[in-house]
């Protein structure tokens, strides 16, 4: 995996004639989060270093965009749509049911470290409402139940995984 | 030879059309079956995805097949391979007519029928015509004057009439000047632009050449929606294709001195970065805090620099009336709402998806016969338009046309085309207290009535949702709506209030029925709903009473079970779980 800082070399190649670098602080906590899933201290000490932005700055950033973590996020990230049309066919319904089966609400991460739960504003495929995204995935037109044996199967699974894996450290 | 369509914006894939597209392609390489398969962006009809298209143009025919997976794909294959058509996956020819019928597109004129990969497609359909013309034939003074002629208002919320703005911008003074494409989108329930952006992007980039044109502007910016990834990639692609044919870049299309560059910035999640001072703050790299206007961005925008920022479906619409005229284009809608408007249909209508309607068509033939009405047959209570910042407009008011001065009138806004349909079975006051939450999460918190007022609003629509609403709630929340609405520094607070202020206005009786009856029509609300066993459907599974956190369903095998009101904490749990449908909720 790459160091913090060498995911900030596109720095230079990002910068555009004329303009602070300032404006890319944004761009670099994506790189980061995509590559890491969160942004680690590190990096938002290389960032500040790199763009002349003082870290509290950063840290004011990530704290207003909803996109941005400053911590490690589980195995798998369940993004549980309320958007309106969500809301309205019953995403509190999946919210419930996740808490029961996994004793988490949205926002918190499992204690085995399998799930990494959000509510977020509208995933834009309203017509599946209501759905939830797994890594990515859209699930559509769930109910409590359905939700339930989703994510128990991918729970499983992961837990046989991190299982190997600590088998085979 | 004829070719498959496949529709494959966000909505299709998120159905399934890219195991579609998989399998369509393994079969035809595999067995060089005389088909060509093309990628195309959203067909429109989501509810339906994933949709193929086999289109055979030679003969000028279409066929159109809905709810399609890799088996039925094989199916269809084989029966236009045999020169038939598979019959049975055929779009319903009745609801073709019904959502399509009173259709005008304008701005989804390429979206579903071209390859949103393929400059060429776009070309061929007359796109880059429209700068050509503009570029040979017009100075931007003309432009400007069109976009006024065609009456063109802004579709990212507020309807500012764009001439008028081009105006302004061309008239400030800095250089460079910015042009900026806001497709930050971020009304919950509401997806054009998005569509837009993933279906057919080159005619944003064509739109924003010309506004670069008319107002003088040699950079852009398209400020996208972080949660839209395949909207970034395809935009991206479009503006390589484009610098590589010469149409961004220095001396566009040979026109010397005409040099406009585009880029795109990734929003990261927060709503009021689609207002334009904030989008500005956060392209910059700052918080996406809103800013007191004036000075308005034509005059102090990026960098301080000039700025003018149009919705991506506006900037859709504008090579369109380049190439058909400000009168073809006026000749539409009402006396102020010229052209069309794109709405994301979703909730409890029949049909959902993006429909793209003349201004002037009434709220119930969209919901009624475009939507094809409710739902599971319920019953029409409301629609929901302008998202956070618009409000409910009710079945009775159906008659309202679709025109901005007509929205309005009724409390709801136009809005960016979040279109949400309701039915019987919807709470109003939850609906209010959801958009409540909303906004008030989303208030920056940086002037006072917007961020202490939202959370009153919202703390009071959280006690009557839970059955401990005062008689005087109500009145306080209209107060407080008064005041957040005169003195919020920007649109996200001057509009929060619209949602509760339309269901007060049209469901009033809702909300006294939660405060003084401790109930919710609607059955929604659960501290105010009681649950019981339906003696009928229930088979004494004892699912329920294992599953319940209070220990307060009492029953034996097989038998029927029994809820102890007095221990039952409205968790909903036992209806969740009830395979029989067998809890009562009322
Ligand atoms: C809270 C808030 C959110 C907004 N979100 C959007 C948005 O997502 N997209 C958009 O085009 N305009 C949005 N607007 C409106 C913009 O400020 C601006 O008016 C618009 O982009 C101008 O483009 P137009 O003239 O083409 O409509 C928003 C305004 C407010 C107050």
């Amino acid at each position: 995996m790459a160091k913090p800082d060498e995911k900030l070399s596109p720095v230079s190649t990002f910068l555009w004639e004329g303009h602070s670098t300032r404006d890319y602080v944004i761009k670099l906590m994506q790189t980061s989060q995509a590559e890491y899933g969160y942004i680690p201290k590190k990096v938002i000490k290389d960032i500040s270093a790199a763009t002349g932005t003082p870290e509290t700055d950063i840290y004011g950033i990530i704290s207003f965009y909803k996109q941005f973590r400053l911590e490690k996020p589980g195995r798998h990230v369940v993004k549980v749509c309320d958007g309106t049309a969500c809301h309205v066919s019953g995403s509190n319904m999946l919210i419930d049911q996740i808490e029961e089966d996994f004793g988490i609400r949205p926002g918190n991460t499992t204690e085995d470290g399998v799930f990494t739960v959000e509510a977020v504003a509208c995933l834009g495929c309203c017509s599946l409402a209501p759905v939830v995204m797994i890594d990515g995935k859209v699930y559509g037109k769930l109910d409590a139940s359905k939700v339930k044996r989703l994510m128990k199967r991918i729970h499983r699974k992961t837990l046989k995984e991190m299982k190997a894996e600590q088998e085979s450290n | 030879m004829q070719k498959i369509y496949v529709g494959m914006a966000t909505c299709g894939v998120s159905a399934g059309a890219d195991a579609v597209y998989d399998r369509l392609k393994e079969l035809i390489e595999k067995e060089n079956l005389p088909f060509e398969l093309q990628e195309t962006g959203c067909i429109g009809l989501c509810a339906r995805e994933p949709i193929i298209e086999v289109r055979d143009e030679d003969k000028g025919e279409s066929a159109f097949y809905v709810q399609v997976d890799p088996k039925k794909a094989e199916a269809i294959v084989q029966a236009h391979l045999e020169g038939k058509k598979a019959d049975e996956y055929l779009m319903d020819e009745a609801e073709y007519q019904q959502y399509y019928g009173k259709q005008k597109k304008i701005v989804l004129r390429n979206s579903g029928l071209i390859n949103p990969h393929s400059i060429e497609d776009y070309m061929e359909r007359d796109g880059y015509k429209a700068i050509e013309k503009v570029l040979t034939s017009m100075t931007p003074e003309q432009v400007i004057q069109e976009m006024l002629d065609s009456g063109l208002r802004g579709r990212g919320g507020a309807g500012f009439p764009t001439g008028l703005k081009w105006k302004f911008a061309r008239a400030a003074k800095g250089e460079p000047k910015f042009l900026v494409v806001n497709g930050d989108e971020g009304d919950p329930g509401a997806f054009m632009d998005r569509t837009v952006l993933e279906s057919d992007p080159h005619s944003v980039i064509e739109g924003m050449l010309i506004g670069a044109y008319a107002i003088g502007a040699s950079r852009g910016y398209a400020y996208i929606r972080a949660e839209y990834p395949r909207a970034v990639r395809h935009f991206n692609e479009a503006i390589e294709q484009a610098r590589a044919h010469g149409f961004l870049g220095e001396n566009i299309m040979g026109h010397q001195g005409f040099n406009f560059d585009l880029r795109v910035k990734e929003g990261a999640g927060a709503f009021v970065c689609g207002e334009e001072t904030a989008l500005i703050a956060s392209i910059e790299g700052y918080r996406g805090v809103p800013r007191t206007r004036p000075p308005y961005p034509a005059n102090h925008g990026l960098w301080g620099k000039p700025t003018n920022i149009n919705n991506v479906e506006t900037f859709a619409n504008i090579p369109w009336i380049i190439l058909n005229g400000a009168q073809a284009f006026a000749s539409m809608g009402t006396e102020k709402s010229k052209g069309t408007k794109v709405f994301a249909l979703a909730g409890k209508s029949k049909r959902t998806g993006l429909v793209e309607v003349p201004m002037g068509i009434t709220i119930n033939e969209v919901v009624m016969d475009v939507a094809g009405g409710i739902v599971d047959d319920g019953k029409f209570k409301a629609v929901q338009m302008g998202g956070p910042s618009g409000g409910c407009i009710p079945a009775r008011l159906g008659d309202t046309p679709i025109d901005y001065e007509k929205i309005t009138a009724t409390g709801a806004i136009m809005g960016s085309g979040g279109m949400i349909v309701l039915d019987d079975k919807t709470c109003m006051v939850e609906v209010a207290r959801f958009f409540l939450e909303f906004t008030q999460k989303e208030s920056c918190g940086k002037c006072i009535p917007c961020r202490v007022g939202t959370r009153r609003m919202l703390d009071i629509l959280t006690r009557i949702t839970e059955g401990n609403g005062e008689p005087e709630d109500l009145d306080t929340l209209e107060s407080l709506a008064k005041v957040i609405k005169d003195q919020a520094r920007c649109g996200l607070g001057q509009t929060a209030p619209n949602p509760v202020l339309t269901t007060l206005k049209y469901f009033r009786e809702e909300y006294e029925a939660h405060i003084y009856q401790k109930k919710c029509p609607a059955h929604q609300c659960l501290p105010l709903v009681t649950f019981t066993v339906d003696p009928e459907k229930c088979t004494g599974c004892t699912l329920c009473a294992q599953s319940c956190p209070s220990d307060t369903i009492t029953g034996a095998p097989k038998q029927v079970h029994y809820i102890n009101q007095e221990g039952c904490i409205h968790c909903a749990g036992c209806f969740r779980v009830c395979p029989d449908d067998a809890i009562i909720m009322d």
